[in-house]
């Protein structure tokens, strides 16, 4: 029976190649279509609305390009980016670093890691609501713990973690390094292992130091991993909502608005269609940019493979 | 070998270091949830309460708009259809993307791959728009329907895993002239169990986990989901930072549980994923 098909290679008039093909695209199908209607359409649709004013309750009106004139004179806009910039600055050397560390120390393949590794990962798995609702209490500015063992410990007099301005973006920043680092970790710790072990061996032989195997051989290899951490990050900056949303609303002052916080409350809070879409659009160009330069640095830096 | 024997000693105490840097907030969640009120603003503040208040996690449970079962129901019926539908969807578009040929394969899988790169503000506004011209606004359909017919992750995801398995595997079966549907779903599902546990965990969790969705979408109280709530509750009881805190140990339980169960295929999915970069 298998035979007679084989040979005769036509079944329902299609060939065997055809219904293969037709098959395949059967299968993809459905997730096409869906990438289609909900994701590329609508970053065209986006970039369609940011030329109309529209509020929803009345029809969408023309306006040229006087949604972008505005955003270009929106200090609460450009606040946001800078908060973002500085977030990036802040947030992605913090992260990265403890997350290497964190990664090193596993590597070392330490009796029990598997355990570390695991508990490490628990704010991770976090509802990010509940994260920030625990540290709106850990930052509690009277009540809160971290004020209590910082008086006890180095007398420093509270501090308004989340209402000062000076602090409020830095302790959101300090949140997410613990939130996140054991995620980061497993990312460095999988290219940590994935290094051939004959490169050690041949290092130990040549009596290479402990410090020149990380900066040589250990970074260097893992290049590739920390360019995706820091573009996740940089990302991740402009996406940052919720932590926003419960901890600050954007506050004090304006001083932890993001460009998804800001983006959000105009489209949300005051209906302004049309504004937010602009603000989509000029946030989707810098992050284009962003992942095309660090694209172009990572072909430059990473040309060896092991 | 003494050397070695005393860096491994420091290596043990920095890793133990953190762990108590990673767990402390915990334990403080924990042991403020039991506190009294009172107790709860005491100066110096206690450890330890005093009395285990375990009636703060029934008011926790209670007293919100809507139960926290109510919600916890209303977040399944998201996080459950988005989970198995996504799964299947993408393991079959994932076979396809890795066995079959087809016109502009890799194209479409580039269109795909792309498409994760794109941060959700993007799509955020005519999304919106697109659902509440059909009709459903404060439904679930916004929430589950842009995951369920497949994601990029997943689908990338389960390409990665049925590419590593050898050709030979359903050759025999194409011969007989078994159809692909069936070597789909008796071959290869049967053999990527551990990325099915994957895909379920983090499906699962980025569905539970949505904030910013159900705030989008979902108005009505009845709809509430766990972390709607447990944000309503900040701005329904201010200082109860008791009940908050009980509310979240709730909220967490069901993670925790899912995350210690499948702990060892999430570490699996998360190297794949991170060595693609």
């Amino acid at each position: 029976m298998s035979k007679v098909r084989l040979l005769n290679k036509k079944t329902g008039g299609l060939t065997l190649k055809q219904k293969e093909a037709a098959t395949g695209i059967g299968f993809i199908l459905l997730p096409l279509i869906s990438l289609a209607v909900l994701m590329y359409y609508p970053i065209i649709r986006s970039f369609f609305i940011s030329f109309f004013d529209w509020n929803l309750l009345s029809d969408p009106v023309f306006n040229g390009g006087e949604n972008y004139k505005t955003l270009m004179k929106d200090e609460v806009f450009f606040q946001s980016l800078k908060n973002t910039l500085h977030w990036v600055v802040m947030y992605v050397p913090m992260s990265v670093i403890t997350s290497f560390l964190l990664a090193l120390l596993l590597d070392r393949k330490l009796k029990g890691s598997g355990f570390f590794r695991t508990m490490y990962y628990l704010p991770v798995v976090c509802p990010i609501v509940v994260v920030a609702l625990l540290f709106v209490w850990i930052y509690n500015t009277d009540y809160g713990i971290l004020n209590f063992i910082l008086k006890e410990l180095f007398h420093i007099d509270p501090i308004g973690w989340l209402t000062d301005t000076r602090y409020s973006l830095f302790a959101i920043a300090v949140m997410s390094v613990w939130k996140w680092a054991g995620y980061n970790m497993l990312i460095f710790l999988a290219a940590l292992q994935g290094i051939d072990e004959s490169l050690y061996e041949a290092a130990a032989l040549d009596g290479v130091k402990p410090m020149t195997l990380l900066f040589k051989i250990k970074i260097p290899l893992v290049m590739p991993s920390i360019y995706f951490v820091m573009l996740t990050a940089v990302i991740d900056a402009f996406q940052m909502f919720t932590e926003i949303f419960i901890m600050t609303k954007g506050g004090p002052g304006y001083s932890t608005y993001t460009v998804s916080y800001y983006l959000w409350s105009n489209a949300f809070e005051y209906n302004k269609m049309g504004y937010a879409c602009a603000m989509a659009a000029v946030m989707f160009v810098i992050i284009m940019v962003v992942t095309l330069v660090q694209n172009k640095l990572m072909n430059k830096k990473v040309q060896y493979d092991a | 070998m003494v050397k070695k024997k005393r860096s491994n000693f420091l290596a043990y105490v920095a890793v133990i270091l953190v762990a108590i840097v990673v767990i402390l907030p915990f334990v403080w969640m924990v042991v403020s949830a039991f506190k009294s009120q009172r107790e709860l603003f005491a100066f110096p503040p206690t450890f330890f309460p005093t009395e285990w208040k375990w009636e703060n996690f029934v008011e926790a449970a209670s007293r919100g708009s809507i139960s926290f079962l109510h919600m916890f129901f209303n977040t399944m019926k998201i996080a459950v259809p988005s989970t198995v539908f996504n799964i299947i969807f993408s393991s079959l578009a994932g076979y396809a993307f890795a066995r079959l040929r087809f016109p502009f394969r890799e194209k479409i899988f580039m269109a795909f791959l792309a498409a994760m790169m794109v941060p959700f503000a993007i799509t955020l506004i005519p999304r919106f728009l697109m659902f509440k011209d059909l009709g459903f606004y404060d439904t679930y359909v916004p929430l589950i329907v842009p995951v369920m017919f497949g994601t990029p992750f997943s689908i990338f995801l389960t390409r990665q895993f049925f590419m590593t398995l050898p050709k030979e595997l359903e050759e025999a079966a194409i011969v007989d002239g078994c159809s692909h549907v069936r070597i789909w779903a008796q071959i290869f599902m049967p053999l990527c169990k551990p990325i099915i546990a994957t895909l379920t965990v983090f499906q699962f969790q980025s569905s539970y986990n949505d904030f910013m969705g159900p705030v989008i979408y979902i108005a009505s109280d009845a709809k509430f989901t766990i972390q709607m709530g447990l944000s309503s509750f900040r701005n329904s009881f201010t200082s109860r930072y008791d009940l908050i805190m009980a509310g979240s140990i709730l909220a967490l339980i069901p993670v925790v549980i899912i995350f210690i169960c499948c702990q060892k295929y999430i570490v699996r999915g998360i190297a794949m994923s991170g060595l693609k970069g």
